[in-house]
């Protein structure tokens, strides 16, 4: 199963952290402070595979992968394919650059509620949801559609509404 | 430039609306990320933390601004500051109407709190209303908020609202409603073990997204008791073969790909179903081949396919052809420029040289390419390969460079696991007593407050006791090489408190032995130690016990002790030491220099560190005394159940109540390694003729049925009080000792020999193997200093055979015939601990004439730790007998109580049922026990078929023909 999904910039400020057991605040820090240690002094064209025993407990594999500013971490233990969680990794960028058009940093930052429900289309409670870009694009519209539809009604004024209708 | 790009996002952002966030929140983001230090963005966040305080707990926010004060203080929270002031406002949120708020609700809550927080209580209401919401994205929203946050007690609370759902009509809520029921199953197997048929009915879902989300849970209840489920090979093997042959919608294709994702799943199910089944495992062929040649190699996610198939093709029965196809992907790996290929190339052939193991031969040179790339994954996992495949005749080689590398690191962790390691592999392939203490040395120089204090005792033991082999000469030239090696490292500063300890016990036990330094220099040398390492207590007490040692031996010797200057104010020191064990050891030693010759090699007799001590329980020989008293009105002995706090005596002699022995009352006359030693008693009790207290420790084997062992020796103690020394052999080191698959310690390695019981077939299949990987030879062309280390990694047992070593040679004809053949059957017998029973009832089979004559185990129902690595060149027997503690198993009550939780079956008289391990990867059983087992499987296959169709699960419309021969 995967254990935590991490984004974080080059220099080491975390943009997400999602860990599918509960961590502590701390305890988060210090993961994230400890992954991106690892992950600095690695040199560019090494793998990207990490055996990550000392830090995440036994049977714990690291997959990252390195886009511009960021880094992307998935955590998971010997029931996943290495090579699999990293065309993972790029399903969610994918869907992150269709979502946003050319996705940066800056995205990340400000919309961190909808990169939130994109990698909860993505990996659920652990496991893999979904993995088709297309397919969590289409789930997210229709999300935030509804949300939008929801929003304007609850959202106006109920005496404003009220007035309208009369 | 930066900033304009920010403005611009700004105001792209504002237009965006329900994304859109204040200027407040923007200028928080944006400050942070131009804060400098640390400190900085700490101020920063603390100041906003402040004003979120302030500005929560106001009446009447409008509910946008409070959703955009929960996403602030989910943001500062994953910057590392507490926000659990805000956490109610969250749990608050979940309860709106508003789709959006509530999203944002459950989003906070389920990054904030854990399961066991106490908030949840007020949730879980609103996820059971959620649950039955008409709107299915509320019902997604729910479902993801009961994956994190509902725990064991209110599984109950939501099950059957999460039941109900798989029967949804939108698929993704199927899905997710299963991936809910998996994550209930991880945290509390029990609670949903009644819906197990619900995950097999789901697997028939209309809708493929569905079915691949069963497999997650169907692998993990398979991968816990694989025989319950072989009936869905047939299914599982017709899904891949659909899947592979692109009979799924066109939108489940991953680069070109027919759903990935879903082949892994099923290539890792089918890998646990094949284990050891060889019928299982033929109907798998066929689809495992087509794979194997369409996948297209091109592509990461192909790649990461056919990775999944090696492994598969590795656990299962082998199948030649399919090795052949696994061999070819293997060397594409390898031969890639990408650095995860080669990894996984390097992972795969760890996986198949168990099984054919002349593929590891082909790719030698790849693989000293890795052991040599900066890439440390790489070479890590290089090395474990290599461990793999160490043998006698590579071990050298294999060690230094793990010894070389774990010096060039820092990494703690790794540090220790590579000297576990090296000391490992030391012990089992040593090829000369003179090397296995240099790399001994090694180890401890460098890891040595890593490594397992047991270690240590280990090799103290190993020393002392030499290799049981009756050759005196060799074993004191041992001793005398590890004492001048000794003598050597002593002086270098820092040394490791372990490796002190060792060479002080060393030191004392045979520092003057040979006569070669003399008393006073070796002496001086331990006051050197205990002065320069002042702080460390064990050290000091192993330096002054050693000082008495050489005291002792001197004195028995008759010659006049010269106490050295330092020595004395060293002593004088001591005795006013702090601890009393320090202080007492003092004493001691000035008690016993005072004592004469005759006393003193009574209380100290040289080299006497391995002879066994027998304890007199009752202590009869203070009987008269006792009476004497008693006559004289002295009060009765109270027995210890009657009171408390009192020393327990009887528990002196076990090894675990080395608390007891450190600072209860001592009987002991001077300190020996704790563990592996055995505790020295006062001289009157010391009757040599008398049968002795077997105090071994096997190995330091880090299993836990070895803990098991330790107790069972010594409750066999009381009832046999015996060690034997003769007949003990080495305790390492036979030439042809060469598959990894062989260690008993490392029974990850045991489990994938290939599951086989054919033990015949497996054995041929080994032995040829072996020949013509020994056969051939490396011949490219490539640098001489590569192709040197090639051949001494690669290079066959041919080689060992020129070397002088010691006296390891003689075994190696005998056996290396004897290893091959029983290879596989011992792995089998190894891996399946239940098979104990086995060798009670069973006539030899052929396996067991081989060369070494059996040592009469069941007779002598012993335990001889140094079996436990000769086990395995032994005859089947002796490998139970290792396993099991060695004592005989049948005679030892507490023993068969250790086994009392395995299925009875084992006493089948037919010697060929060996019952399936409960451990899910060893399922080794031979084709007799694979119908046995698979005995009541065919009916019940039935029964589920019959079920399945009542439900009525009918293929879709949508994808007629997809699920209809499964079912047909």
């Amino acid at each position: 199963m995967i254990r935590s999904v991490m984004v974080m910039n080059t220099q080491g400020k975390p943009r997400l952290a999602k860990f599918y057991d509960f961590q502590p605040v701390e305890k988060q820090q210090e993961l994230i402070r400890s992954v991106f240690g690892v992950l600095c002094s690695r040199a560019e064209n090494v793998s990207n595979f990490l055996e990550t025993d000392s830090i995440f407990g036994p049977d714990s594999r690291l997959v990252y992968k390195h886009y511009a500013t960021l880094y992307f971490v998935l955590v998971f233990d010997s029931s996943e394919n290495e090579l699999a969680m990293l065309d993972l990794i790029q399903v969610f960028v994918e869907t992150l650059d269709k979502c946003f058009k050319n996705v940066c940093e800056l995205d990340l930052v400000f919309n961190y509620c909808k990169m939130h429900t994109i990698i909860d289309e993505i990996i659920f409670g652990g496991q893999v949801l979904e993995t088709s870009s297309t397919e969590v694009m289409k789930a997210i519209e229709e999300i935030s559609k509804l949300e939008t539809a929801s929003n304007s009604i609850s959202l106006v004024p109920k005496s404003v509404s009220g007035w309208r209708t009369r | 430039m930066e900033q304009l790009k920010t403005i611009g996002r700004e105001l792209a952002m504002g237009s965006q609306g329900g994304f859109g966030q204040s200027k407040e929140f923007l200028d928080l983001v944006k400050s942070i990320g131009e804060a400098r230090s640390k400190a900085e963005e700490d101020r920063i966040v603390l100041h906003e933390i402040e004003t979120l305080k302030r500005r929560i707990a106001e009446p009447d926010i409008p509910k946008r601004k409070m959703k955009e004060y929960i996403i602030r203080l989910v943001y500062v929270e994953m910057l590392g500051h507490d926000a659990s002031f805000g956490y109610i406002h969250a749990v608050k949120m979940t309860h709106d109407d508003s789709l959006l708020l509530k999203r944002t609700g459950y989003l906070a809550v389920t990054l904030f709190l854990n399961e066991d927080h106490d908030l949840i209580i007020l949730i879980v209401n609103t996820i059971q209303k959620d649950l039955r919401s008409d709107n299915y994205l509320v019902v997604c929203a729910a479902l993801n908020a009961v994956c994190r946050l509902i725990n064991e007690e209110t599984i109950p609370a939501v099950l059957p609202q999460v039941v109900e759902l798989l029967g949804h009509t939108k698929e993704g809520v199927r899905k997710k409603a299963i991936m809910a029921l998996h994550r209930f199953y991880h945290k509390s197997p029990s609670s949903v073990s009644h819906l197990v048929s619900n995950f097999r009915k789901r697997l028939c879902d209309n809708d493929p997204g569905v079915m691949g989300a069963t497999l997650c849970p169907l692998f993990d209840l398979i991968s816990v008791d694989v025989n319950s489920y072989k009936d869905l090979v047939v299914s599982f093997v017709s899904i891949l073969k659909q899947v592979a042959e692109r009979r799924l919608p066109k939108g489940y294709d991953y680069h070109q790909m027919p759903a990935p994702f879903i082949q892994i799943r099923l290539l890792k199910i089918l890998a646990l179903l094949g284990s050891g089944d060889k019928l299982a495992s033929e109907s798998m062929y066929t689809v495992i081949g087509d794979i194997f040649r369409k996948c297209d190699s091109l592509s990461n996610i192909g790649n990461a396919v056919l990775y999944e198939c090696i492994c598969c093709v590795s656990s299962i029965y082998p199948n030649p052809k399919l090795l052949e196809s696994a061999a070819e992907v293997i060397s594409r790996f390898l031969k890639s420029d990408s650095h995860n290929l080669k990894y996984l190339g390097i992972d795969a052939l760890g996986r198949l040289i168990k099984i054919s193991p002349e593929i590891a031969e082909q790719h030698q040179l790849a693989v000293i390419d890795c052991l040599e790339d900066p890439d440390d994954t790489l070479k890590r996992k290089t090395f474990e390969l290599l461990y793999k495949m160490t043998k006698s005749s590579n071990v050298e080689v294999i060690v230094n460079r793990m010894i070389d590398y774990m010096i060039s690191i820092n990494d703690n962790h790794f540090k220790t696991y590579i000297a576990s390691r090296c000391v490992e592999l030391a012990e089992q392939f040593a090829p000369s007593n003179h090397w296995f203490i240099q790399t001994m040395n090694k180890v401890f120089e460098h890891a040595g407050d890593l490594v397992n204090i047991k270690v240590a005792h280990n090799l103290m033991r190993l020393i002392a006791e030499g290799f049981g082999e009756d050759d005196d000469a060799a074993d004191s030239q041992l001793r005398s090489s590890a004492v001048e090696s000794y003598l050597l490292i002593i002086g270098e500063p820092k040394l490791p408190s372990v490796f002190l300890q060792v060479i002080c016990w060393v030191l004392g036990e045979y520092g003057t032995a040979d006569g070669k330094y003399s008393a006073s220099y070796i002496t001086g040398k331990l006051c050197d130690v205990a002065e320069a390492y002042s702080n460390d207590e064990t050290v000091k007490v192993y330096a002054v016990t050693a000082l008495m040692k050489i005291y002792a031996f001197e004195i028995a010797a008759g010659r006049k002790v010269d106490m050295l200057d330092e020595c004395q104010s060293l002593v004088e020191e001591l005795s006013a030491s702090h601890s009393t064990d320090l202080q007492q050891r003092a004493y001691e030693l000035q008690a016993v220099i005072s004592l004469d010759a005759r006393a003193v090699e009574s209380i100290m007799p040289s080299d006497a560190s391995c002879e066994d001590i027998e304890i007199d329980e009752n202590l009869s020989f203070l009987n008269s005394y006792v009476q004497q008293a008693l006559e004289n009105g002295a009060q009765p002995y109270i027995p210890e159940s009657e009171r408390s706090g009192m020393l327990n005596i009887s528990n002196f002699r076990s090894q675990d109540q080395l608390e007891v022995s450190m600072h209860g009352l001592r009987f002991e006359a001077y300190e020996l390694p704790k563990p592996p030693v055995p505790s020295r008693i006062p001289p009157p009790l010391l009757a040599p003729s008398a049968e002795l207290v077997p105090v071994s420790e096997p190995s330091y084997s880090r299993e836990t049925h070895q803990v098991a062992t330790v107790t069972s020796v010594s409750d066999a103690g009381s009832l046999e009080l015996k060690l034997r020394l003769d007949g003990v052999q080495r305790k390492w080191g036979k030439p042809t000792y060469s598959s990894p698959a062989s260690s008993t310690s490392n029974s990850s390695s045991q489990n994938t020999v290939n599951g086989t019981t054919q033990v015949d077939g497996a054995g041929n299949v080994n032995s040829k193997a072996r020949t013509t990987y020994d056969s051939r030879r490396p011949q490219v062309e490539i640098s001489p200093e590569k192709q040197k280390l090639a051949a001494s990694l690669f290079g066959g047992p041919s080689q060992t055979e020129k070397r002088p070593t010691s006296a390891s040679h003689k075994v190696a004809k005998a056996s290396s015939h004897a290893a091959e053949k029983s290879q596989a059957p011992k792995a089998v017998v190894v891996s399946n601990e239940v098979t104990v029973e086995k060798t009670n009832h069973q006539p030899p089979p052929d396996l067991l004439d081989l060369g070494e004559p059996t040592v009469a185990t069941s007779s002598a129902p012993l335990v001889d730790p140094f079996k436990q690595l000769e086990g395995l060149l032994d005859t089947t027997q002796v490998t139970s007998t290792v396993n099991h503690g060695a004592v005989g198993a049948t005679e030892s009550p507490d023993i068969i109580s250790l086994y009392a939780n395995t299925p009875a079956s084992v006493q089948s008289s037919s010697a060929e049922i060996s019952v399936p391990a409960n451990k899910d990867d060893i399922n080794v059983t031979s084709t007799l026990a694979t119908q046995f087992t698979k005995g009541p499987n065919p009916k019940d296959a039935l029964e589920k078929d019959a079920l399945v169709r009542q439900l009525g699960v009918t293929p879709s419309s949508q994808n007629p023909n997809l699920f209809r021969d499964l079912l047909g």
